[in-house]
């Protein structure tokens, strides 16, 4: 079975991660290492895909700054996005050579795993034709944007544990007037480990893969990040 | 000329929209150089140039949504010389330019052997070929056909009543050149075509005179994260900064007994042996509170005042350096600094610091000393303005106050500061401040 190393980096600043994304992917490409799924929280940031519509970010820059929000103009799929603390954020990096040449299948695949872990704490998520994500009774409860550079992965979801919500009225989510939810506030009190547990298990079911768990290390960690 | 195609992102999907081109007509790409960038449904994906070569025109606009192999660009490779464009084509998302028919293919053909349907004599391309036997062709097939000198006899026809069309030209290009990157027996049927040159027909033992083999001179090898990013920090550093540095001879003498009273006892009690750097880190604390501008960083035309003092120390490790920090070291006693820097200085060896044990520090500690330096002058750790150098402790004769000659613990101990914001006056007070707690030191250790 193909091997996935998985990184829980715990707080890691949006531009951090990117870089150290970044490393990953290109050391992915050149097989140096095996699919990565990398778990993060970020410090509150709205960042906007490079499809995205400025005009979707409804605060200035100068509004974001006194709230302490960063600001990522950045390659993904998608419109623009907010991150923050309560939320868990998933970069796979996966080479779908080895999977399967499929980039819609590929988004498909990721929202299956992000339903196959809600339905794990009760929570009847599915997908809203046309609108990439996974929803709950109309309401988002998980965003999705991609990268792909020659097969390889980057980004990927946020999945709103207990995310404060509030923070979204700084911008159209996905450029889509519809309301966003979190697990908390759809009456689940799951510790964020346990939902990290049961996307894992539900990624190696649905990609096939066996996901071992990896401690950072400084070179990458550190470096990558600092 | 080499037609760049809108690729096949998956089973179901028929088109791409292009969102960006990240080269102009007239660019210079090089093979599996990204091209373009596509967009399906929430996933960007960057496309490769499936040769290199000019890019001769670009034929759909950014934002247009067009069906799978559809023409988007063309390269020209002429004038490349390199033959690159000639192997097989690349794997990747690009489809490549020989673009073959969709309809039987699941998978993408490039990424299988083109398949020899014939013997296959490598064809000698008759300059001007009559084309009248072979029926009706329309003018791009005859452009195709001139530029890379096709025998169009040699083709069959798939259009409509046998007509060659452009893809059965493609189908051929792509196959001749196969051929010719492959002159050898055919390869298995499963290996995939790879851009490297195809393994060297076994080299003979008895070899015709070599071609003046000569001893590399370099070696290259791509620099690890790590030094990369210690090579940027460097330059920034030395970019930003002012730096000067100050150096102060200090008396470690009374530091010494104690370190050699306790040494024994602190290494049964706590497991760790007493060295210099935590008193050193304990004077540097006290003197940072007394001379905050030393615990500063710039920013623009202000000073930002760091109220935690957090130190960074210093760790060499094989192939490079880290600071990890002592978060409120000012806060701590000696022991307790001991373990700390023990702790970090350990788990920087072993690969296992936290990111955040290397961030937000104030002022950092490198201790060349243990490595026999009298004095250094390092380099400001961004976005510090001071970090103090310490060199080793030795026993020298030493002039006293009473004029006599002594054998004192001698340690040079420098601050390089950023004079953008310190001045060597205040610098040389700071300095003094440390001086005076170490050789007089005064608090207890156990």
């Amino acid at each position: 079975m193909r091997r996935c190393e998985l990184r829980d980096l715990g707080l890691v600043e949006y531009g951090r991660a990117l870089e150290l994304q970044r490393a990953l992917v290109e050391k992915r490409k050149r097989g140096e290492i095996p699919d990565q799924l990398l778990i993060v929280e970020h410090p509150h940031v709205i960042t906007l895909g490079r499809n995205g519509k400025p005009s979707n970010l409804l605060a200035s820059e100068e509004v974001l700054r006194r709230a302490g929000i960063s600001f990522f103009p950045i390659e993904r799929g998608g419109d623009i996005t907010y991150h923050g603390p309560g939320q868990i954020v998933g970069y796979p990096i996966f080479d779908l050579r080895e999977w399967k040449r499929d980039v819609v299948a590929y988004v498909r695949t990721l929202e299956e795993v992000i339903i196959g872990a809600l339905s794990d704490f009760g929570i009847a998520a599915g997908r809203l034709e046309g609108f990439t994500g996974c929803w709950v009774d109309g309401r988002k409860i998980a965003a999705i944007g991609v990268h792909i550079s020659r097969w390889v992965t980057s980004h990927g979801f946020a999945l709103n544990v207990t995310t404060d919500l509030s923070y979204f009225q700084y911008i159209v989510p996905c450029g889509l007037t519809k309301p966003v939810t979190s697990m908390a506030e759809l009456g689940v009190a799951a510790p964020r480990a346990e939902v990290i547990e049961s996307l894992t298990r539900h990624f190696a079911l649905n990609f096939g893969i066996e996901i071992v768990k990896r401690e950072i290390e400084t070179e990458e960690a550190v470096w990558s990040m600092s | 000329m080499v037609d760049v195609v809108m690729p096949q992102m998956g089973e179901s999907i028929v088109e791409g929209t292009l969102t960006r081109w990240l080269k102009k007509p007239g660019d210079r790409v090089e093979r599996d150089e990204p091209l373009f960038e596509i967009s399906t449904d929430k996933v960007d994906t960057e496309i490769p140039a499936p040769a290199a070569g000019i890019l001769k025109e670009t034929l759909v606009e950014e934002g247009k949504t067009v069906a799978i192999n559809t023409v988007v660009a063309r390269i020209d490779e002429t004038g490349d010389g390199t033959g690159a464009a000639a192997a097989p084509p690349a794997e990747a998302p690009a489809a490549p330019a020989p673009a073959p028919p969709a309809p039987p293919a699941a998978e993408r053909p490039p990424e299988q052997p083109p398949v020899r349907t014939e013997p296959a004599p490598v064809a000698p391309p008759p300059a001007a070929a009559p084309e009248e036997p072979i029926g009706p062709l329309s003018p791009l097939v005859r452009r195709m056909a001139r530029e890379h000198n096709i025998d169009l006899r040699q083709i069959k026809g798939t259009g409509a009543g046998g007509r060659i069309t452009r893809q059965d030209v493609e189908n051929y290009l792509a196959q001749r050149e196969a051929r010719e990157a492959r002159p050898a027996p055919p390869p298995p049927a499963a290996a995939p075509p790879t851009p490297a040159p195809a393994p060297p027909p076994a080299a003979p033992e008895i070899a015709p005179p070599p071609p003046r083999v000569e001893a590399a001179k370099t070696r290259v090898e791509p620099m690890s994260i790590m030094r990369s990013k210690i090579a940027e920090h460097m330059v920034l550093s030395k970019r930003t900064s002012a730096h000067v540095t100050t150096v102060h001879k200090i008396d470690m003498t009374r530091v010494a007994r104690i370190r050699a009273r306790h040494k024994e006892e602190v290494k049964a009690r706590y497991g760790y042996s007493l060295t210099y750097l935590p008193f050193i880190t304990r004077a540097a604390a006290e003197a940072l509170r007394a001379f905050p501008l030393c615990n500063a960083s710039v920013e623009g035309n202000n000073i930002i005042y760091h109220n935690e003092i957090n130190i960074g120390i210093a760790v060499a490790l094989e192939n490079g350096l880290i600071v990890p920090v002592i978060r409120n070291a000012d806060e701590k006693n000696v022991l307790g600094l001991q373990r700390a820097i023990a702790d970090l200085a350990a788990r920087a060896r072993s690969r296992q610091l936290k990111p955040d044990e290397v961030q937000g520090g104030t002022f950092s500690i490198t201790n060349f000393g243990s490595f026999g330096s009298l004095f250094g002058t390092p380099i400001i750790n961004q976005p510090q303005v001071a970090i103090l150098g310490v060199g080793a402790v030795e026993k020298t004769p030493v002039v006293t106050e009473d004029d006599a000659i002594a054998i004192r613990e001698i340690s040079l101990i420098g601050l390089t500061f950023d004079h953008r914001l310190i001045d060597g006056a205040y610098a040389d007070q700071f300095m003094q401040k440390v001086k005076s707690i170490l050789q007089n030191w005064s608090e207890e250790i156990l």
